[in-house]
């Protein structure tokens, strides 16, 4: 484990390894990427960009998706 | 009335109910209800996917965002900010460059901050958004809306959530007859009467959450509230007779004993 990185995923510490990219993050967490957005230290990934973001450590993911609601 | 279709920066709408998706028992609940209500603009909200439960399915597998115009949101901003970043999150999601914005003011009320909400659309706007703002009934802001480009003004007709129905319509018959682009009612409306006399005051569209999602029988009020809106229209448009204070007869008098 000696490349394991410690990111926060949505809030949540999780230790992955290093060089792993978005797409493979968003993989082994079971999420579809169609119609999900993906911020990575607060900047917004494009789509397309996914494959290519590799994770280090310490990076904050937020990765957001749409829910029912009206307003609140 | 095939022909009268409501449009909004180019984009041609059927239904003139809106509706969220909150509050609802289940998916399954939700898909029927928009169903019933007939309408073609869904209200979604956009949060985190919870990572640690997958089991959950997602909103869109229900709701065909090729059927349906997806409205994302952004409830529970208070801030420019939070609410410039919610929206450039739904655009980055894919469905839309719509977004229902809303720069909350007060987490009682839920009062929009009208300064707050026009900077937000004017950042939006800038970027490629159709800002379509969720206001206060205040008729100076609403041309403030438009003036920094919103093609649409989102009027409450009371609290969200708070079901009291049109309490100034007045002032949301001085924002309709002022303002040049199309009236949503938004929030506030408790039963199918509300959205009725929000039509017959004028306004293009009502949208709403609660009313139906809240209700005992929410698949029957959505049925309400689809008939509602179209009966308020259709009566807006043929035109009512004017309020008198004394009687007219309908009957003729001539020919009586």
């Amino acid at each position: 484990m000696q490349d394991a990185i410690h990111i926060h995923v949505n809030g949540e510490a999780r230790t992955w390894r290093s060089g792993a990219t978005v797409t493979e993050l968003l993989q082994d967490l079971d999420i579809r990427t169609e119609r999900v957005a993906v911020e990575l230290n607060l900047e917004i990934l494009d789509r397309a960009t996914f494959d290519q973001r590799s994770l280090k450590d310490g990076d904050r993911i937020e990765i957001l998706w749409f829910i029912g609601g009206g307003s609140l | 009335m095939a022909d009268d279709r409501l449009i909004i920066a180019g984009r041609e709408f059927k239904s003139r109910l809106w509706v969220g998706t909150g509050k609802y028992k289940d998916f399954a609940e939700t898909k029927k209800a928009i169903e019933v209500s007939g309408a073609d603009v869904v209200t979604v909200a956009v949060r985190r996917v919870n990572i640690t439960d997958r089991s959950k399915e997602n909103l869109l597998d229900y709701i065909d965002p090729k059927k349906y115009t997806i409205l994302p949101n952004t409830a529970g901003c208070y801030t420019v900010e939070d609410a410039v970043r919610y929206s450039r999150l739904a655009r980055a999601a894919g469905v839309s460059d719509l977004v229902k914005l809303e720069v909350l003011g007060d987490e009682r009320t839920l009062f929009p901050d009208t300064a707050g909400l026009i900077e937000a659309a004017k950042i939006l706007v800038k970027e490629g958004f159709i800002v379509l703002p969720y206001t206060n009934d205040d008729p100076i802001v609403a041309q403030k809306l438009v003036d920094v480009g919103c093609p649409a003004v989102m009027p409450l007709a009371a609290p969200i959530g708070s079901g009291l129905g049109i309490r100034n319509p007045y002032n949301l018959k001085i924002i309709m007859e002022m303002i040049k682009v199309p009236i949503i009612v938004d929030a506030g409306v408790g039963t199918a009467s509300d959205a009725a006399f929000a039509m017959e005051l004028g306004a293009d569209a009502v949208l709403m959450n609660t009313a139906i999602a809240g209700a005992q029988d929410p698949i029957a009020m959505a049925e309400a509230m689809n008939y509602a809106v179209q009966a308020g229209r259709l009566a807006y448009k043929a035109g009512r007779i004017p309020r008198r204070l004394y009687a007219t007869a309908s009957s003729p008098i001539e020919g009586m004993l």
